[in-house]
């Protein structure tokens, strides 16, 4: 099946150059594949020793690798970019007013809108976080919407992650080596700047302690350092100039968290957690837990420390919620959507089913609570025995899995062992939600390494991208 | 400052310094083994406690090319694997260097530093950081390739060069808070104890009956001595005189100004325990040990030291160290 693919270089009118990416095609055409493939060298061994690394579970030893870097940037124009924060801030927001309903009254399922067996029945639901009110109503503070493009105009919002968003890191560290790399480039284009991430991440993380101390304690908790994400939790740990803990490094006394200093205990008001659910707390959640808190959800109910993201959101960020965030924009906000969802058929309802099973070789079909690109089949690229292996799988199981088309993804200019080529990319902006909701123009742009390949996930060979948000040119609205 | 960074600070100062301790210590004997026909190898595996492990792993090396070489011999004559002393010392070498299943090796001490280092990423700076990464990233590379190619020396060389700098990155560019201080009484520590070690061991050897005075003195074994902490030239500006055991003795322990010495790094471990003292205010068994060691050295007279024995004395210190980083645990909730 041939799929007409948008280049976000190479599309313009009449076959030009479109106009954000001039200085980069300009960019190309002055430097020699040599001078590319040197620089490229040079990103590696910076990696390797500021030791930017992630280390994909079930590797020999916690092994690091360092995840493959593009340096040719994705650029996106300032109109394109305020269409996206606008449609971005709006879904976030119904996201969050969702989940704050979802574990109160559950206003949306009394009018019809959503049937409450969606929310109690499905597996990330966690019946201990009912009924709290957490500072600001919010529930998802760092949410990481992951988006892709059709063509000129076309995004859509292929999936939300609520739960613990992670990639940011790669984001400042992107920019940080662009910028070193080609400061021409730099110069010629106005991009604008991402390093305030994490003092907003800081000032949101502060504005949802229960205390109303001036200068809440806000710690990262981190699963450790086999943990894949480990780099991402020491970055911003540093970068916020916080503690970063391991669950052994606090405890609960009298319903209040501390943490174990040479001083004596310390108490802390807000945990940035970076542990799942299930982990957190081994008397309320999994008992054999090692990464959590003893006691830690008592501390939370009565109000003492507040958790970051909050328990349960998988309720929102599942692959068949998803169908209904549409919804959830009219329901509470009273707008339409700005950002498209991609049509997606359920495997629970008879009639996707029957639709899904008679077209699976032109759609991609998905886990319901799948991750990281697995367990999931792109229609496609597979060969017939992986359709009918996955059909079996699919058959099992129907409420398991949603199928959507499959999309042709944009392809943004990229440095292949072959050269420069165009390689499919996806975008994953961060939202944070506290007293105001803040994004960081840009976001983490993935691709596909492979040749034709649709899967951008890093533990599946995707790479990275510096993401540029041109400024407004002189006279664009502002 | 949470409990666990000071534990992790506490050993990446440790295990670094006693990589930096077994690189110094290789080169000298190396150069030693140049220069004389004594045994260098079982001398330095003394140094560290493991004449037993040393020759255990020997005889396992010489089992595998037994074996190997009857195989591929096929009933041909059996070959005598008998080795010469340089094969034995290129083994200890590899041994104590190398060798990533001895955990004291260095291979293994800068894995653990490194280890701790990226655990409390948050609280060092980038530039000792990417130093400390650098050297394991570097070491991991030349082992992983070619054994038989790798040139040990320039490796050794790499190790002692960059374990200064990661000193010196720490020095230049951490903060002074506790943190630094954890560093600090780690890495002091540990270089007090080396020093004790060495001294009490290597003497030992040189002068089984404990005379601080030798007609005939092996000038080559006592400047090796010496060299062990880099300290020849040092002996020569201080004492302008010919080699003599109970000055080699007082330099490496009592002399204040001598970066290496045992005293040297009691006293910047006292200091170490005031600053944290006045920081937490609270003071308990690890700083009254640490003020009594310091005091120790610094009021000790080298001739009284000789008439109570010196290998005495120096077990009371080791002892005392050891006792001293059990209560610092203790103290401070390291454990």
């Amino acid at each position: 099946m041939a799929i007409e693919t948008f280049d976000e270089m190479r599309s313009g009118a009449n076959g030009g150059v479109r106009a954000p990416y001039r200085g980069v095609a300009r960019w190309l055409e002055r430097t020699s594949p040599e001078r590319l493939a040197a620089t490229r060298h040079e990103v590696d061994l910076f990696y390797r020793r500021h030791g930017i690394t992630f280390g994909a579970y079930g590797a020999v030893d916690g092994a690091e690798t360092t995840i493959p870097f593009d340096i040719i940037p994705r650029v996106i124009a300032w109109d394109e970019w305020q269409y996206l924060h606008k449609g971005l801030t709006q879904r976030v927001r119904a996201l969050n007013a969702f989940l704050a309903d979802a574990y109160g009254e559950r206003e949306i399922c009394k009018a019809g809108v959503i049937p409450e067996s969606q929310i109690l029945m499905n597996a990330e639901f966690v019946p201990m976080a009912q009924g709290l009110a957490l500072p600001g109503g919010v529930h998802a503070h760092i949410a990481g919407i992951d988006m892709v493009r059709i063509g000129e105009k076309d995004f859509y919002v292929l999936e939300d992650n609520v739960r613990t968003p992670s990639g940011v890191s790669y984001v400042l560290e992107n920019r940080e080596v662009m910028m070193r790399l080609a400061p021409e480039l730099f110069s010629a284009m106005r991009v604008l700047p991402v390093a305030d991430y994490s003092e907003e991440l800081m000032a949101t993380l502060r504005s949802v302690s229960f205390s109303d101390d001036a200068e809440p304690n806000v710690v990262l908790l981190t699963p450790g350092h086999f943990n894949s994400a480990y780099f991402e939790h020491a970055f911003l740990a540093d970068e916020m100039g916080i503690e970063l803990v391991e669950g052994a490094d606090l405890f609960v006394d009298e319903g209040r968290v501390y943490m174990r200093t040479p001083r004596g205990p310390q108490r802390v008001d807000v945990i940035y957690r970076r542990v799942d659910d299930a982990f957190l707390d081994p008397l309320a959640m999994r008992p054999d837990s090692f990464l959590g808190v003893a006691g830690l959800l008592g501390a939370l109910r009565a109000g003492r420390v507040n958790i970051v993201n909050a328990l349960g959101n998988g309720v929102a960020d599942d692959k068949s919620t998803y169908t209904y965030v549409p919804d959830m924009i009219r329901f509470y906000l009273g707008e339409e959507a700005i950002l498209r969802n991609v049509p997606t058929h359920r495997g629970d309802r008879p009639d996707d089913f029957k639709y899904i099973c008679e077209h699976l070789a032109e759609l991609v079909v998905k886990e319901v609570h799948g991750s990281g690109g697995k367990g999931m089949l792109v229609g496609p690229t597979s060969s017939k025995a992986e359709i009918e292996e996955f059909s079996q799988l699919l058959r099992a199981r129907p409420e398991n899995y949603i199928a959507q088309p499959t999309l042709a993804l944009s392809t943004c200019p990229t440095f292949v062992a072959q050269g420069v080529a165009p390689r499919h990319v996806d975008l994953r902006p961060y939202v944070l939600s506290g007293k105001k909701i803040t994004i960081v123009p840009g976001g983490l742009t993935r691709v596909a390494l492979k040749e034709g390949s649709l899967v951008v996930n890093s533990s599946q060979g995707g790479g990275t991208k510096d993401t540029w948000v041109l400024a407004p040119e002189p006279g664009e609205a502002g | 400052m949470l409990s666990s960074t000071a534990k992790n600070l506490y050993w990446m100062g440790r295990y670094l310094q006693r990589a930096k301790t077994t690189a110094r210590l290789i080169e000298a004997t190396q150069r030693m083994a140049l220069q004389s026909q004594g045994k260098e190898a079982e001398g330095v595996a003394a140094v560290f406690g493991m004449e037993d492990e040393f020759r255990l792993s020997q005889s396992e090396g010489q089992g595998q090319a037994q074996s190997q070489s009857q195989t591929q011999s096929q009933g041909g004559q059996f070959q005598s694997q008998s080795q010469s002393q340089g094969e034995r010392l290129a083994d200890l070498i590899d041994f104590l260097a190398f060798d990533e299943t001895n955990p004291s090796s260095i291979v293994s001490s800068i894995g653990y530093a490194r280890r701790n280092a990226r655990e409390e990423r948050n609280n060092i700076t980038v530039d000792v950081w990417e130093s400390m990464n650098g050297l394991w990233l570097e070491l991991g590379a030349k082992l992983r390739g070619d054994r038989a190619g790798l040139d040990r020396g320039a490796l050794i060389e790499t190790v002692k060069k960059q374990s200064v700098m990661i000193f010196g990155a720490a020095q230049v560019t951490l903060l002074r808070d506790e943190a630094y201080n954890f560093f600090q009484l780690g890495a002091f520590l540990e270089r007090g104890d080396n020093t004790a070690r060495i001294l009490d061991v290597k003497f030992h050897l040189l002068r089984p009956d404990g005379e601080p005075h030798a007609e005939n003195m092996d000038y080559f074994a006592w400047s090796e001595l010496l060299a062990c902490i880099g300290a020849v030239r040092t002996y020569r500006r201080i004492y302008r005189s010919a080699l003599d055991p109970m000055r080699v003795a007082e330099l490496m322990m009592l002399r204040r100004d001598v970066p290496r010495s045992v005293h040297h790094c009691l006293w910047m471990v006292d200091a170490s325990m005031r600053e944290l003292a006045d920081a937490y205010g609270t003071r308990g068994e690890a700083d009254r040990l640490a003020g009594e060691l310091h005091g120790r050295l610094r009021y000790a007279r080298i001739d009284r030291v000789f008439e109570i024995g010196l290998h005495t004395f120096l077990r009371g210190v080791r002892d005392d160290i050891s006792t001293l980083s059990d209560e610092i645990g203790r103290q401070f909730l390291l454990d």
